[in-house]
């Protein structure tokens, strides 16, 4: 690595891991299977989940800055997460990417799921910074960055618009509802969920694409995290999938925009009775 | 079985989803139901909605810090030994919940707006996908997390009764994270995800002084917390914290009126369970309107002073 003037002796060399997950993409419609097992999985579109993107781009951007040597993505997921996170992170600027494709992995809860990132992660050298996105787009659940976090023992901080590095400290700026965000500080190593607002994911080149294919793909079994399918038992567990009840049908009002608006008031204070 | 609802305050004051969540626990009818309490607050005061204890941390707990809301609350399942733990899905409920999850090795079950107990057992309904399917979540053991979106179940009455109050001891490590500066906006709302009613704006307001001069107004006068879709965020009308939608707030409010929004799968995504929608779109051609309850086809900035003097004349 080149030197600068800037970067002191003292300061250990800071390594970002990614968490990502593929998510069908956000306009496709859901429909769930007869028996309820889970959604039809065929024809819809799987993409780099959207808050994923987040992460991956603010990575990329550290390591532009010189505030990280590498970037190392890591995800549970299938042959698609890899197709996905390729031309996601790895054509946009991570260096590598590893995946754990074990059955019991891949239908674990969140806090199994965060057991096999944490070990992914423990086992990969003088990593300072996790980046997750702060939901998963199909799943919502909002849970596998903090989990991780009280895994790895490491402060976490969610839903992150705004983030830099100092030395060995962080700055982000958090969004803790109704209109509050709020700037916090700390010291590395941190997990850290991102936000909208965080940045603008670039989009990949066509000719990253291709240099991507020489990227490394390493792929772990769950042995080689000293886990086991019994470890990944899930406590939360999923099923009876089904489609949102229907809405009643609505209606347009009619008559001039008076007529309307007045109608309308009386409908939600008489009928809806909400006002 | 017996279920621990935590009771979130802000300045002494119990936040709605405390009722909320201590009547859905009462209406279960699954063992008795006690509150957590983080600081201050008439804990006590909490029996009027079905908790015979509250267990009480004191301290501030003011500024939000993880650690302190994940190590309390540890204290608390430690003394309280509940099968369940009901938690509103807030910032906390986001934030620390799933630590508790890690800490205690137990299920959790995020942004929830169903629950029911039958045989012995907690079953758990969430959206997924958006709010495209709707699943269920069982436990394989107890204790388990579940975590409430605001506005799913109704505000019981409140009876005579009181709690008992059983302090917790807990003492917080210095915080790892600490708060340097808090940006507030300049009038205080209501959050989206709690809000109760919520006046969005999109792309179609066209610029930050027309949304100022059109939405917040009528907002103000609904009582209704601002939102916007994301084409209105992305074009500076207004912040990443108003935004509703997949990249933004999953929002639950009884009404919703959504002026210059289209209806994209992105938007429904963040609002398709509040209860009454109302769209204003000048095309009647608009997905909105197939999820509205009342829909009006017409120039929102003719309609919107017009509606705003309506409810204004109400009261
Ligand atoms: C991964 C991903 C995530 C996304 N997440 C979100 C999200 O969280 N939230 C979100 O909202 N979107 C999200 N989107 C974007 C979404 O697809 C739409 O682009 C966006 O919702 C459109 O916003 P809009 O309805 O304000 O604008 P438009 O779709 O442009 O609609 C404007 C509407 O205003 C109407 N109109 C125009 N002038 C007037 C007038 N004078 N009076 C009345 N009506 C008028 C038009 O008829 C039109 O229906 C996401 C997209 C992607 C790909
Ligand atoms: N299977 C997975 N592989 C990699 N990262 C994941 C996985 N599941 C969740 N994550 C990360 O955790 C974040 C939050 O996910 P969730 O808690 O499932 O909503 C995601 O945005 C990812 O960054």
């Amino acid at each position: 690595m080149a030197l600068w003037g800037r970067i002191l002796p003292e300061e250990v060399p800071l390594n970002i891991a990614v968490c990502a997950k593929t998510a069908p993409d956000t306009a496709t419609p859901i429909r769930t299977k007869a028996d309820g097992s889970g959604i039809e999985t065929a024809g819809v579109k799987f993409v780099v989940s959207a808050y994923d993107a987040f992460a991956i781009e603010e990575a990329v951007q550290l390591k532009e800055k010189g505030a990280a040597a590498k970037v190392h993505v890591f995800s549970v997921g299938d042959d698609e997460a890899i197709n996905q996170l390729r031309s996601g992170a790895l054509a946009v600027g991570a260096d590598d990417l590893t995946v754990c494709q074990d059955a019991a992995a891949q239908g674990a809860d969140s806090l199994g799921t965060a057991r096999v990132l944490a070990a992914m992660i423990k086992g990969t050298a003088d990593i300072g910074l996790v980046l997750l996105g702060n939901k998963a787009t199909d799943f919502d659940s909002s849970a596998v960055p903090s989990m991780l976090a009280e895994l790895l023992g490491w402060p976490v901080v969610t839903m992150v618009t705004a983030f830099s590095i100092e030395g060995g400290n962080f700055k982000a700026t958090r969004n803790v509802g109704g209109g509050v965000s709020e700037v916090v500080t700390g010291a590395l190593p941190a997990v850290i969920s991102a936000d909208k607002g965080l940045n603008s994911p670039r989009l990949a080149k066509l000719p990253d694409i291709v240099k991507s294919k020489t990227k490394p793909v390493h792929k772990k079994a769950l042995a080689d995290l000293a886990l086991t399918a019994a470890d990944l038992a899930p406590l939360a567990i999923t099923s009876t999938f089904a489609p949102p009840p229907p809405r009643p049908k609505g209606r347009i009002l009619a008559g001039d925009i008076d007529t309307q608006v007045a109608e309308l008031v009386r409908l939600l204070r008489d009928e809806a009775k909400v006002l | 079985m017996s279920i621990l609802v935590l009771c979130e305050q802000e300045g002494g004051v119990f936040k709605k989803t405390a009722a909320e969540l201590l009547g859905l626990a009462t209406s279960l009818s699954a063992g008795p139901v006690a509150a957590a309490v983080l600081g201050g607050g008439d804990a006590a005061s909490l029996g009027a909605f079905g908790a015979s204890t509250a267990y009480v941390v004191d301290g501030d707990f003011g500024a939000y810090d993880g650690d302190a809301v994940t190590g309390a609350l540890a204290a608390i399942v430690a003394a309280a030994n509940p099968t369940l733990i009901l938690a509103p899905a807030s910032y906390a409920g986001r934030d620390a919940l799933p630590r508790l999850a890690a800490r205690l090795g137990c299920g959790l079950a995020a942004d929830c707006t169903g629950l029911t107990a039958a045989g012995g057992a907690f079953v758990a309904k969430r959206p997924v996908y958006a709010g495209k399917a709707l699943v269920d979540v069982r436990f394989a053991k107890g204790p388990a997390i579940v975590t409430v979106r605001a506005n799913s179940f109704p505000q019981p009455a409140a009876s005579g009764a009181a709690a008992s109050v059983v302090s917790v001891a807990f003492t917080p490590a210095a915080p790892r994270v600490s708060v340097s500066e808090r940006l507030t906006p300049s009038t205080a709302v209501v959050d989206l995800t709690e809000a109760d009613r919520i006046v969005t704006g999109g792309r179609s307001l066209g610029s930050k002084e027309k949304f100022d001069e059109v939405i917040r107004p009528l907002a103000a006068a609904l009582k209704a917390t601002p939102g916007a879709s994301r084409a209105a965020v992305d074009a500076g009308f207004a912040g990443h914290g108003d935004q509703v939608g997949q990249t933004g707030k999953v929002v639950n409010p009884t009404l919703y009126l959504a002026l210059g929004v289209s209806g994209a799968i992105q938007h429904l995504a963040g609002m398709r369970t509040s209860k009454v929608i109302v769209a204003v779109n000048k095309d009647a051609a608009a997905p909105i309107f197939e999820h509205a309850a009342y829909g009006i086809v017409g120039d929102l900035f003719e309609v919107a002073p017009k509606l705003q003097k309506a409810i204004a004349a109400l009261d």
